[in-house]
């Protein structure tokens, strides 16, 4: 126990010392004065293609001394959470009558296949012009992206319905309701959770790829005007700051998955009893 | 009187969903009648169909021809009167034991405090008080048993139908669990039909013993009265010379049986 704490210190220590290293290698090679330029004619040419470090963090710092970050935060997040909670409750109430008619599922099976192939990305522009510059046309490309794998998990989580679990709630008097309610939701729902990392993570793709094709708030709008000007301080500042907010976002889904699948045997748990 | 539960003449095909022409006749002509209160075991060698007859007297079957009577009413749907006890895993993994234990009641509309109050007292009868809100991957495979034994009990089934409810459990912790189902029979009688593959504890638990023959196409070749005392400690009463008596004689009946079963499955 002791020992494997230490080594997880000592991997710690290597980590931060890797970041330290490459955030000095971009401050030494960045630096138009302190070292003579070897690739580029121009000395401020490195910095104008990667940036600075200390400009970065000024730009950042500025950004939340001034406040005037958190409206764009507050946007971004608004549309991932939207676009995960309606593309999740589209998938789940698709996934359930896909895998429980076995028509409807024949059907449609070809066009949900050519549907998740298409690059949805591309749709973006369909959907500035349905639903404009506003949320809800990043609400929609993330949605597209959420649906597909919350649907092709839930559709999975009915199939696998263990018969015997079944039979078994059959026998002590579910009716046909009740067994949706008890048997093949929970069950969906579980394979809904495990891809929970995945579905959260695409309705953050949607919705900063949404505000970088054109918007008018968000981190995303952010790049996309520092980019018209070529301050590539501000992309660059822009880019840690959506790593820094998925971080976060991946952290609190993983709690939130760890309070719903409390019913699920992990592979490390021993058996309490 | 009524028996509790009577199958005539129940003949069950399986056609392959990908070829109509390959069909399989699990069970043939088949007439089992238990009577109210009795205990009968089935056995039979592997593959003989056992299970399936279980499932036309559950209900989750419809047989291909025959009848199926249930205190007197002929069976449509699933048999209400009728717990079942599987063989594999049937709790539900999301719900804890408590929760587990009274989804019947809660599928019936009991009031949810009166459903609890008689879940924890059917958690204690099977000696897992205290034990309500564990999940069931954090039980042992014999805890999981006696939770899916308060599961069915709760809801106190005029029929009580096990398929090899404790095949997956050690000995010793089989014979326990063979002698709280004894207790908890004889406390409340019902009519069960028990399905095993042992000879021993169909014999160690019934009233009486229907030897199946091996499958395709199984059905009864003997009915054995197991006129052992009760109360019966199921470890104790292998020992009797009535037992080895009854034993000798229903295995002899069942051996050859047995023989074609091994044989069926080799050719497989």
């Amino acid at each position: 126990m002791r020992n494997s704490r230490s080594t997880e210190g000592r991997l710690r220590v290597y980590q931060v010392a890797l970041l330290l290293a490459l955030v000095l290698l971009w401050y030494v090679l960045t630096s138009p004065t302190l070292l003579p330029p070897f690739y580029f004619s121009d000395p401020k040419q490195a910095a104008f293609n990667f940036g600075e470090p200390v400009e970065v963090a000024i730009r950042l710092w500025k950004w939340f001394a001034s406040g005037e970050i958190y409206i764009h935060l507050w946007v971004t997040l608004v549309e991932t959470l939207l676009a995960f909670l309606i593309g999740t409750v589209l998938g789940v109430i698709f996934g359930m009558w896909l895998a429980l008619s076995p028509t409807a599922s024949a059907i449609f099976d070809p066009y949900i296949t050519a549907i998740n192939a298409m690059p949805r990305v591309i749709l973006a522009p369909i959907f500035f012009i349905w639903f404009g510059l506003g949320i809800a046309s990043k609400v929609a490309l993330g949605v597209t992206l959420v649906f597909f794998i919350v649907f092709f998990n839930v559709y999975q989580g009915v199939r696998e319905v263990s018969p015997v679990v079944l039979a078994n709630v059959r026998m002590l008097g579910a009716s046909p309701r009740q067994l949706l309610r008890h048997v093949y939701l929970p069950s969906a729902m579980s394979w809904v959770f495990a891809s929970l990392h995945n579905s959260v993570g695409l309705a953050f793709v949607g919705a900063v790829v949404g505000e970088y094709l054109g918007s008018a708030k968000g981190v995303g709008y952010l790049i996309l005007q520092a980019e018209g000007v070529f301050d590539m301080n501000t992309v660059v500042a822009g880019v840690l700051l959506l790593t820094a907010f998925a971080l976060i976002l991946d952290w609190a889904v993983g709690i939130v998955e760890r309070r719903l699948m409390v019913w699920q045997p992990r592979s490390s748990e021993t058996e309490r009893v | 009187m009524t028996p509790a539960l009577a199958l005539e003449n129940i003949t069950c095909t399986f056609v392959s969903r990908d070829d109509p022409s390959q069909r399989y006749t699990a069970v043939r002509d088949t007439t089992l009648v238990v009577g109210a209160g009795e205990f009968v075991s089935v056995v039979g060698p592997t593959g003989c169909g056992k299970s399936t007859l279980l499932n036309v007297a559950a209900g989750l079957l419809a047989p291909s021809s025959g009848a199926v009577e249930v205190l007197g009413r002929p069976l449509a749907g699933v048999n209400a009167k009728a717990g079942y006890m599987f063989q594999t895993e049937a709790l539900m993994p999301w719900r804890n034991t408590l929760a587990n234990v009274t989804a019947g009641l809660e599928f019936r509309g009991v009031e949810r405090g009166e459903a609890e109050a008689r879940g924890r007292d059917w958690l204690k009868r099977v000696g897992l008080a205290g034990f309500g809100d564990r999940y069931p991957h954090q039980l042992s495979g014999g805890m999981r048993k006696r939770v899916a034994l308060a599961q069915m009990l709760i809801l106190d089934p005029q029929i009580m139908l096990m398929d090899e409810p404790f095949s997956a459990l050690d000995i010793q912790t089989r014979q326990l669990m063979e002698n709280e189902l004894l207790e908890l029979w004889s406390a409340n009688r019902k009519s069960v039909v028990f399905i095993t593959h042992d000879l021993e504890e169909a014999i160690s638990l019934a009233d009486r013993v229907v030897v199946l023959s091996a499958g395709p196409e199984s059905k009864p070749i003997g009915d054995f009265n197991v006129d052992l005392p009760r109360p019966r400690d199921v470890a104790d009463v292998r020992l009797t010379p009535r037992f080895i008596e009854l034993h000798t004689r229903i295995w002899r009946a069942m051996k050859e049986e047995v023989l074609k079963g091994y044989a069926q499955q080799q050719k497989h």
